[in-house]
């Protein structure tokens, strides 16, 4: 479904810093940094839970090259939340800058701030830290009405409460049912019940943790981060240091990757810290090691799915129960978890009769979560498709047909979806085409290679969100230059994903000028309009907006100030792209005229900046399907082939929706197959390399085809909706159906690792 | 200790500590390409080549390199915008992170092995870690240099 044809939108152009990025030009944070800066490193718990008793940091200080060392005794005492959250925080603000009660193996117990990483490293080792230890909550399934309290301190306290009760490790819960969930299921030829359990996977993005900090020429705390969310993080600042926020600002440079990682302000407040201190510039780097550690993973939870259908394939009734485990604080938990119900059940539309969903959301003794793309929404789909793989297996039917006869379609309302309409949705066309070019008729079959190997398919199907409605806010301000073309300044975070170029694409559109002609800035605190941020799916659709918008109040500008020239009425005046037309006269005045007018004996600003934010955030949907081979003496599963159809509304840029799409299959492969989080005994995290936590290479990606189905978002910029998250999603469920057919055993937990593939073949 | 290297075509003398790695004593004498991106050899982000070989700077001496020729992405501009505006052109190079480590790597690929093959390609670069793209694009990208060399 096409609609009509566009100059810049629908077009696959070329990101505006590719260039830069592809000749390896100094364009990040580290690249950047003042050379004399401080070097700040952290020294962290060998313990889950243990109240530091005596510290003493005197012969550190001693290290030559050693600037300073500072403890709990040293930071503020006001607690605060890191996660990069809209205020009133639904985060609660559970963490003080250095605590000496530390909660995970990795708290930080002291700051070194040094002259070079050789001294800090020094000092590091020279500081004596004695410990009270105690015992550690480590498993989440018992840490609600645990007797042990992760936080159990008086001055807890949550801006925006989401059911929490502290006093039982918990720090969101909700339970809610539509229909008459018990009645439909006891009507129901069929129940099935099962739980499945994914762990603190690791964003990973290839630039770890780096933030640097001066004071400004006006003595301001001016913070230069990779980071998604540059708002947040002064407010955060403001919170964790007590300092205002017009003493702070906040800046992203280029940033390299984030996938939710850095919509947490994981390093942010160390070299901060250090810089208000000492008056001196500072620099933080976490390392491989730290950011696996320590930094800001994905929510581990067990999604417990109950699923009512009828013989015929009618599912009828869903209720999703989902334990989430927010680590040792609460950034992000109480609201990721509501994804795994809000962005699975909805799937199933079109049968549902009734559904529930429950959750809780608990403190534990390991690192903190945060947000990672799919919020939540990964998770929950792994349960719900799997479950209804498992329906269909059970019933000799075609996973397939099964969703047709099921899947929720266009126009209808989902009540486990805020009561919004899917106005735009192609999900059953998505089943279709992907089926024709995947092949899905001979690919699906077991086949039994004859070499030990055997070779299947699986599917799934998915949704997202495209920001979070009537909540966070995207802006923009459009302003013309005298030689006609324009500058587009946003608050939204550029990671990777190409939004200065998108967002680019929808100004050259509206003012019907080429995407050169757009100059884009972001993100700077003290020059951007304030934004949310680039999370929840949300910069194309929510800033998109406010540019559309913006674009629609400059044209009017321009006008004005054409019919100052003319001595007209701006009414009498259209706007044409590359000048105006006077009506009447037919006279055209172009940009520049305009333009240099501006500037002269003028009081109408040729610029606007517009704040946008959605009622409504429309979902993209997606379905995947995997042809795998796996070999049954070994248990290694390899993809050979994944097929992906999207519906995200209109692509405003093809060949990056098409490699968002990519990589994120990518990064689904790689938690479904190989990336493991295990802990030892005490609580240590034991795969905090990238040789132990296996990332997939180019040759475990298998060849991917990607396209798109479009459906058309009336409410979103030229008919878009969002890509950025929703294709995590498909390759967990499908990859675990392929290896049931292959194996004949369903893997409810992932990893599916090749030992425990084989493993399972052996017990049959 | 005294080192003498020639980086991009530039003949250096230094005094470094012993145990100074190659990867920041390129990073102080301007070399910002070279990425640092794990401590285990792991990612490839740093990826430069000795004497016309890639090698990873995180993990070999700045004293190794004495009496050799290193040249990082600041000396390959040219060669590398030959088949750069491929990638481009497939939106791969994202967030740009591991891109420097990438293009060095595949310079090395394509001096080695001027008409590689697509499984040539995957294996040769298959130590080169990207998060964001899916790998895929890159592909496509190397394959279109090499077709548009053809024409």
């Amino acid at each position: 479904m096409q609609h009509k044809e566009y100059k810049s939108i629908n077009k696959s152009v070329r990101k505006k810093d590719s260039i830069q990025l592809l000749l390896g030009k100094p364009v990040y944070t580290e690249d950047m940094m003042p050379k004399d800066a401080v070097i700040v490193k952290l020294l962290r718990s060998p313990h889950a839970n243990a109240i530091v008793k005596s510290i003493d940091t005197s012969k550190a200080k001693l290290v030559p090259g050693i600037v300073d060392v500072y403890t709990w005794e040293d930071v503020p005492k006001t607690r605060f939340s890191n996660a990069g959250q809209t205020a009133p925080e639904p985060s609660p603000h559970d963490r003080l800058i250095i605590d000496r009660h530390v909660r995970f193996v990795g708290d930080p117990v002291a700051i070194i701030a040094a002259e070079d990483e050789k001294a800090a490293k020094r000092a590091m080792k020279l500081i004596k830290v004695e410990y009270e230890v105690l015992e550690p909550v480590l498993d989440f399934r018992k840490a609600k009405d645990n007797p042990i309290l992760v936080h159990p301190e008086d001055d807890w306290s949550v801006p925006s409460d989401w059911g929490a009760f502290v006093d039982r490790n918990i720090i969101a819960s909700e339970d809610n049912t539509d229909g008459d969930l018990e009645g439909v299921m006891s009507d129901c030829d069929m129940v099935l019940e099962h739980t499945f359990h994914t762990k603190q996977y690791s964003q990973t993005p290839m630039e770890t943790f780096r933030t640097y900090t001066e004071l400004d020429r006006y003595g301001r705390l001016h913070v230069v981060s990779s980071t998604q969310i540059v708002f947040h993080v002064r407010r955060i600042l403001s919170v964790a240091l007590g300092i205002p926020k017009n003493r702070i600002r906040v800046e992203k440079p280029r940033i390299g990757g984030g996938f939710g990682a850095k919509q947490t302000a994981v390093s942010e407040v160390f070299p901060a810290f250090v810089t208000m201190k000492t008056g001196r510039p500072a620099y933080i780097c976490f390392s491989r090691e730290e950011s696996q550690i320590a930094g800001s993973p994905r929510h581990e939870m067990d999604v417990t799915v109950r699923l009512g259908a009828d013989n015929d394939g009618t599912i009828r009734a869903l209720d999703v129960y989902t334990l989430s485990n927010t680590g040792a604080y609460g950034e992000h938990g109480p609201t990721t978890v509501g994804l795994s119900g809000h962005k699975s059940i909805p799937l199933y539309t079109g049968s549902l009769e009734a559904h529930r969903f429950a959750f809780d959301v608990v403190y534990t003794n390991t690192m903190a979560a945060g947000a990672y793309r799919g919020y939540g929404a990964t998770q929950g789909i792994f349960a719900v498709e799997s479950m209804v793989n498992m329906l269909a297996e059970r019933l000799g039917m075609d996973p397939t047909l099964l969703r047709e006869k099921n899947m929720l379609k266009e126009g209808m309302v989902m009540p486990a979806y805020f009561g919004e309409t899917a106005n735009a949705c192609a999900l059953d066309r998505c089943m279709s085409r992907c089926k024709d070019i995947f092949d899905w008729e001979s690919k699906y079959p077991v086949r039994d290679m004859g070499n030990g190997k055997v070779r299947t398919a699986g599917v799934a199907m998915a949704m997202q969100g495209s920001c979070i409605s009537n909540l966070d806010v995207g802006s923009a301000t459009v302003k013309l230059n005298e030689d006609g073309t324009y500058n587009l300044i946003i608050g939204a975070a550029d990671m990777g994903t190409g939004c200065d170029t998108i967002l680019a694409q929808i100004v050259a559109e509206c003012m019907d000028c080429s995407v050169d002609d757009v100059t884009v800035f972001g993100a700077d605190t003290d020059a951007s309009p304030y934004d949310s941020g680039s999370y929840a799916s949300s910069t194309t659709y929510v800033t998109g907006g406010a540019c559309v918008r913006a674009c629609e109040r400059l044209k009017k500008r321009i006008c004005e100030i054409a019919a100052d020239i003319k001595g007209c009425a701006s009414e009498d005046i259209e706007f044409e792209g590359r000048g105006v037309r006077i009506l009447d006269t037919g006279d055209f005045i172009p940009l520049t005229d305009i333009g240099i007018k501006s500037q002269l004996n003028n009081g109408i600003a040729p610029e606007d900046t517009v704040m946008h934010t959605s009622p409504v955030s429309p979902p993209p949907y997606m379905v995947g399907m995997v042809e795998i081979e796996l070999d049954k003496l070994t248990g290694l599963v390899e993809v050979l082939n994944y097929s992906a159809v999207v519906d995200c509304g209109i692509a405003i840029n093809p060949a990056l929706a098409r490699i968002q799409t990519e990589g994120g299959i990518v990064q689904g492969i790689g938690h479904t197959l190989m990336e493991n989080v295990t802990f030892n005994e005490k609580g240590k995290l034991l795969e905090s390399s990238l040789m132990q936590y296996r990332i997939p290479t180019r040759l475990d990606a298998g060849k991917l085809n990607v396209e798109f189905e479009n459906s058309y978002e009336p409410t979103g910029p030229f008919g878009a909706k969002s890509i950025g998250e929703i294709v995590i999603n498909t390759p967990a469920p499908a990859i675990a159906h392929a290896i049931y057919r292959a194996t004949g055993t369903w893997f409810r937990e992932l990893p599916i690792t090749p030992e425990a593939v084989a493993m399972s073949i052996k017990q049959q | 200790m005294e080192i003498g290297i020639k980086l991009n075509g530039r003949m250096l003398s230094d005094n470094i500590d012993a145990d100074l790695l190659l990867i920041d004593w390129l990073r102080d004498k301007g070399c910002f390409s070279v990425k640092r991106g794990c401590e285990t050899s792991n990612c490839g982000l740093c990826t430069v080549l000795m004497d016309g070989k890639p090698v990873l700077s995180c993990s070999m001496l700045a004293a190794r390199a004495s009496g050799h020729e290193i040249m990082t992405l600041e000396g390959l501009q040219e060669e590398a915008s030959e088949f750069v505006g491929f990638l481009a052109d497939q939106g791969t190079d994202q967030c740009g992170f591991c891109n420097p480590g990438f293009v060095m790597n595949t310079i090395a690929l394509l001096r080695e092995n001027p008409d590689p093959t697509d499984d040539e390609i995957l294996s040769y670069l298959a130590g080169n870690l990207c998060r964001c793209s899916g790998y895929n694009g890159q592909l496509r990208g190397i394959r279109a240099f090499l077709d548009s060399r053809k024409k």
